[in-house]
């Protein structure tokens, strides 16, 4: 174990980590006796005190349910829930604030997509074009999808470095291909496909594109307009706001001719004994009652990495991660897997003779959390002919001092399993 | 010793890295499939029953240190047991790993069951008690003609 590589230049200078750092309560508790090493954030990021007082505030102060009452806490948190819709309508870029549907998280809001869009617009011989790069929750709906219409689902393949196989993704593209489905940045490799390209070449052929923006919007800025994305989806637990909230941006066209997905409240224009007419987006899609405080509590999370700005967090995330590789590159017995030219700050490895659950367990025991296992992304682990791998993501509370903390950790597991 | 030396003895290590009884015995009669969805592990016991007599044992698959250690014992305690006694066995090494199962100290009258007791390290690590559970599972499995798969989830 050698110390740290001079050649990598130091934390980058006008990102004051320390005072982020300050403002996530969780990170100053120890585990296992000792201080705690967060190394889990593509996973779930933890809550800096801005959301969890948000939260807090909506229950103690405004709280009552939404679109109904005409007391004053019922518009209270009315305002509360569509401020977030419209704080995360420009956080997005969108064209406006009805192409947002709050919905529990990602995964939700792709089997929104499959089931109404797809279910309405996809006949059996249609083509889904996914990636080998793909969470679960990006494949497993179209496979339900498959079942109910007969649709064929393919899928890109990547190269050793993790990046996508563009050529055959051309080859792949064709009339028959009505959706495309891609990750922004892969949860097991961290490989950020050219999706700008991709969005592109699909609307030539006529096809629509659905992005699961997960791992890309926490670590850098989106705008789906200049993507000319049909569909983005993502989790607000990952982007520092509370779990049980999700995003679907849909484009405004396109959610207008969708049926609804689930029935209920406050997605009605009438109901009668006989029969009900449907709201319009995005209500349409919000049946029953929402996560009203976890929408506001992301909406105080956009705030809050907004006030920091996505660029420099982006530039802090970069710095962490070419520290990691270089510094975790000079351990022999130690693989990584993804090592596409554009990544995002996720570095996932193996080790020869070590178990990922083995390293995991030893790596707790130092108080190092990281992700251990397939990730939720089984075919990318199937390409590289393993089981799972050992994951550490970077968040914008990092530092080089946690890489550090991991290089000494992977010292304890090779002491016992050298 | 600390937890984590507990967890990891040099035995557990060596059946980890040189599982004993690896493979399909010849004239195998009965197998069962187990899987861990959450970490992707898999074993299959293979069995070499006569009458109720486990003649031969053996094991495929891939996992951590604790999953392939606790297999690759299993197996050797288990040869030339009959399946009452495999049942028993299972019951006690269960209160053996179990976290919640301090109270009911098992009795280990049974000398080679003596052989498990290095894995009650995993008692203090109960996200990692499915990966020592998961052969005996599937070799419960392997032994009742309803299931022929098993899950840890």
């Amino acid at each position: 174990m050698n110390t740290a590589p001079s050649s990598v230049a130091g934390e980058i200078a006008d990102f004051d980590v320390a005072r982020y750092r300050a403002d996530f309560p969780i990170l100053s508790r120890t585990v296992h006796d000792k201080p705690l090493v967060f190394l889990d954030s593509a996973a779930s990021a933890q809550k800096p005190q801005v959301v969890i007082d948000a939260v807090s505030h909506c229950y103690e102060a405004e709280y009552a349910n939404i679109h109904r009452g005409v007391h004053w806490l019922s518009e209270r948190a009315t305002a509360g829930y569509e401020g977030a819709r419209t704080k995360i309508a420009k956080f997005l870029n969108a064209a406006s604030d009805t192409e947002i549907v709050f919905t529990k998280n990602a995964t939700e809001a792709i089997n929104l997509v499959a089931s109404s869009w797809g279910g309405t617009f996809l006949q059996a011989g249609d083509e889904v074009i996914i990636t080998v790069l793909e969470h679960h929750a990006n494949i497993v709906p179209w496979h339900l999808l498959r079942e109910r219409t007969g649709i064929v689902i393919k899928a890109v393949p990547v190269d050793d470095s993790g990046a996508l196989d563009m050529a055959a993704y051309h080859q792949l593209l064709g009339p028959r291909t009505k959706l495309v489905s891609v990750t922004h940045a892969s949860n097991a490799l961290g490989s950020i496909p050219p999706v700008e390209q991709m969005i592109r070449d699909a609307h030539a052929v006529g096809a629509r594109v659905l992005i699961d923006g997960c791992q890309a919007i926490v670590h850098s800025p989106v705008d789906v307009q200049a993507l000319d994305a049909d569909f983005y989806v993502f989790s607000g637990h990952k982007l520092y706001g509370p779990t049980g909230i999700g995003v679907l941006y849909g484009k405004a066209g396109l959610l207008a001719d969708m049926p609804p997905y689930q029935g209920g409240g406050d997605m009605i224009r009438t109901v009668t004994l006989e029969e009900s007419t449907f709201a319009d987006p995005p209500s349409r899609f919000e049946a029953g009652t929402p996560h009203i405080a976890g929408a506001i509590g992301l909406s105080a999370a956009v705030d809050y990495v907004s006030a920091i700005g996505m660029e420099r967090i982006a530039a802090h995330e970069a710095d962490l991660l070419a520290y990691a590789t270089e510094r975790l590159g000079d351990i022999n017995s130690l693989r990584i897997y993804g090592t596409a030219p554009r990544k995002a700050s996720i570095l996932s490895f193996d080790l020869a003779g070590a178990h990922p659950h083995d390293v995991g367990t030893i790596l707790d025991r130092e108080g190092v959390a990281v992700r251990v296992g397939h990730h939720c992304a089984q075919p990318v682990m199937e390409r590289f002919g393993i089981s799972g791998t050992v994951r550490a993501s970077f968040g914008l509370y990092n530092t080089r001092a946690d890489v550090d903390a991991l290089y000494e950790s992977i010292g304890q597991v090779m002491e016992i399993f050298g | 010793m600390s937890a984590l030396r507990e967890l990891y003895q040099e035995v557990i290590l060596d059946h980890g890295k040189s599982p004993r009884n690896f493979g399909k015995p010849e004239g195998a009669n009965a197998d069962a499939h187990g899987h861990n969805p959450l970490c992707g592990d898999t074993v299959t016991i293979h069995l070499k029953l006569n009458g109720d007599v486990i003649e031969d044992i053996g094991f495929e698959g891939r996992g951590c240190a604790i999953s392939v250690a606790s297999a690759s014992m299993m197996t050797e305690i288990l040869k030339g047991k009959t399946l009452a006694e495999a049942e028993d066995m299972f019951a006690r090494f269960h209160a053996l790993v179990a976290p919640d199962a301090a109270a009911c100290e098992p009795g280990f009258d049974a000398p080679d069951l003596d052989k498990l007791v290095v894995l009650a390290g995993v008692r203090e690590f109960p996200m990692r008690v499915k990966c020592a559970t998961l052969a005996w599972h599937t070799f419960k499995a392997a032994v009742d003609p309803d299931r022929a798969e098993i899950t840890t989830e």
